[in-house]
């Protein structure tokens, strides 16, 4: 394993709010993770473990106060604003609880939102974003609104649009959250599909054991620092 | 990002909230409007009268016998000046032009002016053959005059050179008239015949040698069942008739090649005249010419339209804020997507020039919705009201699209500068 490239490296992140102000708050304490290529890991940790301000760093929404961190090779320390921007669009595919699909537009247009900002022709992009619709079989949905979606074919449609710029990695925030279990579950197979099909590697921030379990590997999150790590069965659990 | 995608955009936007787009719009639009409808009517009625004036001869100036505006008052009996109101007075004979004024006027000044034209109204009356009547004005003018009104003839002659020197009582009476007394439309039947003009206690001879075609046919058989058309004489003829020595004025026509500008020439005019009428203390030889008359047409419509534009500007100037304002409320209300859009790789620019796009969009649709009323309704304010032929001004219409684009610009900035640089996370949990 220690041959494979490094995705995600971070060593000593330590993430500091109202920095100077009476309220200074700690929320990560010097967190070390590494991210193989292909790999599909998952973060848990109950609420105010420090989860979501992970997820923003690793996902470039955030820069840590301290500690290195190198994404795809990349190192976030002198990523500047639109450097972040420019990785968020090409390097991470963001997948939330609540879809974050614009509502004005059609599957279809949402799914090429992030080539429109890579700068992508249309034609291509249209073509591009028909194909990932086809992959989380939802062609025959692309002309639709979000409104006109169930909350699965949403999420179906934020997968479909995490891929559009062929990532390096991608950050599943609690993407079964919002979900029944059925079609939750469908929701994790895509993941697992992509996994294993296209190698993709796909980091799952939850607070289900149940579905860390199916991972490949599990960090365990509290009060800021990963307290445990262990492998998952990588499999779905039969029944 | 690409210009084409950012206007889809900005119009999925603005159509997602028609009504609201719409009151938003509506400060643009009565500003844009209002405008347009005033230089749409300044610009017709503008245009319209220097074409007229054109055709008349816009740089010919006419000098004539005026009022003084301040009484000589010299001699005066009491010996004081006297500020009392200013009567109205009619010119006497005495205070008209005289012809030896003319003449010299024409000497001194040979190389200036192409000709004078010069004419006199012996009044109206009129024409009775065989239990037929047509009413008729006798004007009589000299030769440059007559040219002057560019009649165009349907049978006989002009009135030759002779007759206008000896002052003969030839005429050109109109085609009108003569289906009015002859009722015939062989015009050639009235060429030779001598009619009489019965005007007050007197009668005039003339003969006819010419029929013209009245201008505006249209008139002519339906509308006014019985005209005044003009009947055109020799000066002299007139002038026997009236006993009426020089004229209240006369028209110069300027040399084609002449230096001086009509400004300087008139004041040239203005002090030739004055070394005659300098006795007079009621009256005074002013000129003018259509071209002032036009400069001061084009002033007051402009101070007009100034006036009007600042109300605009202040209209637009509260369209502006509402379009703030309805772009801050817009932002507010997308900053999840906003911050979607940047999880996705926007940049603040993108994110900037997004909101600044659609507030433009907002604001050009707001415009050429107000172009279109304003042109729409100062042109049928011009037509209708005013008689003109509707002129929209082009270029205050492409002004107002720039403008519209400018108020979005100018009002959509710090809105979109807002947008710009909401923090991604935070936009990402806005409740």
């Amino acid at each position: 394993m220690m041959d494979r490239r490094a995705i995600i490296d971070m060593k000593g992140i330590v993430k500091r709010y109202y920095i100077g102000k009476p309220n200074e708050l700690e929320v990560l304490h010097g967190v070390d993770l590494k991210v193989y290529e292909g790999e599909f890991i998952s973060i848990v940790g109950p609420s105010g473990s420090g989860k979501s301000t992970l997820m923003n760093v690793i996902g470039a929404l955030d820069l840590p106060t301290m500690g290195r961190y190198l994404l795809d090779g990349f190192d976030m320390f002198d990523a500047r604003e639109d450097d972040l921007s420019a990785i968020r669009n090409k390097k991470i595919g963001f997948v939330f609880q609540t879809y974050n699909l614009i509502s004005r537009m059609t599957a279809l247009k949402n799914i090429e939102l992030p080539m429109l900002y890579a700068g992508m022709g249309k034609r291509e992009r249209t073509e591009k974003a028909k194909d990932l619709l086809r992959m989380v079989e939802m062609e025959e949905r692309m002309y639709h609104k979000p409104d006109e979606l169930s909350g699965g074919q949403k999420q179906r449609v934020a997968i479909a649009r995490a891929m559009a710029n062929d990532p390096a990695i991608i950050l599943a925030d609690e993407p079964t959250g919002a979900l029944d279990s059925v079609t939750g579950r469908l929701i994790m197979d895509i993941f697992h599909r992509l996994n294993r099909e296209q190698g993709k590697t796909i980091v799952l921030i939850t607070h289900s054991n149940e579905l860390a379990e199916e991972t490949g590997r599990i960090m365990s999150l509290r009060d800021g620092l990963i307290v445990s790590e262990r492998k998952g069965t990588g499999r779905v659990a039969a029944g | 990002m690409l210009l084409g995608e950012n206007i889809a955009m900005a119009f999925s936007a603005i159509l997602s909230n028609k009504m609201r787009s719409f009151l938003t719009m509506l400060g643009i639009i009565i500003g844009i409007g209002a405008v347009i409808a005033i230089e749409t009517v300044g610009n017709s009625v503008t245009q319209t009268f220097s074409d007229s004036m054109t055709s008349m001869g816009a740089t010919n100036i006419v000098v004539g016998v005026t009022q003084r505006k301040e009484e000589k008052v010299k001699g005066s009996e009491s010996g004081l000046e006297f500020e009392g109101r200013r009567n109205e007075k009619i010119p006497e004979e005495s205070d008209f032009i005289q012809d030896y004024m003319i003449e010299e006027f024409e000497k001194k000044f040979a190389n200036d002016i192409e000709y004078v034209m010069m004419s006199e109204k012996l009044g109206s009356g009129t024409i009775s053959v065989g239990g037929n009547t047509a009413k008729v004005s006798v004007e009589g003018g000299n030769e440059t005059y007559i040219t002057n009104q560019k009649l165009e003839l349907v049978a006989g002659r002009e009135i030759g050179d002779k007759a206008l020197k000896g002052g003969k009582s030839a005429c050109l009476i109109s085609d009108y008239a003569v289906d009015k007394l002859f009722k015939t439309e062989n015009y050639s039947h009235a060429v030779g015949k001598t009619v009489e003009v019965i005007s007050g206690q007197k009668f005039y001879d003339f003969t006819i040698v010419g029929v013209y075609q009245l201008s505006d046919t249209g008139l002519l058989f339906g509308g006014n069942a019985d005209r005044e058309t003009t009947l055109y004489t020799t000066l002299g003829c007139v002038k026997k008739h009236s006993h009426i020595q020089g004229y209240p004025n006369f028209t110069v026509v300027k040399s084609a090649d002449m230096s001086k500008d009509t400004k300087e020439f008139r004041s040239e005019i203005q002090i030739f005249f004055d070394r005659y009428y300098h006795t007079n203390r009621i009256f005074e030889v002013t000129t003018s010419s259509f071209e002032s008359m036009l400069e001061e047409l084009t002033k007051t419509m402009s101070t007009i339209s100034t006036a009007i534009s600042i109300i605009a500007g202040i209209a637009l100037l509260v369209g502006g804020i509402g379009v703030m304002n309805i772009m801050l409320v817009s932002i507010s209300e997308r900053t999840r997507e906003i911050g979607t859009r940047k999880a996705l790789g926007a940049t603040n620019s993108s994110i900037r020039l997004q909101f600044i796009i659609e507030a433009m969009v907002l604001c050009i649709i707001g415009g050429i919705i107000g172009i279109l009323i304003g042109v729409t309704g100062g042109a049928l304010a011009a037509t209708q009201l005013m008689d003109a032929e509707a002129r929209p001004s082009i270029s205050s219409i492409l002004t107002s699209v720039g403008f519209s684009m400018a108020i979005g610009l100018f009002f959509g900035y710090y809105p979109a500068n807002k947008a710009a640089k909401m923090n991604p996370i935070d936009a990402l949990t806005y409740e």
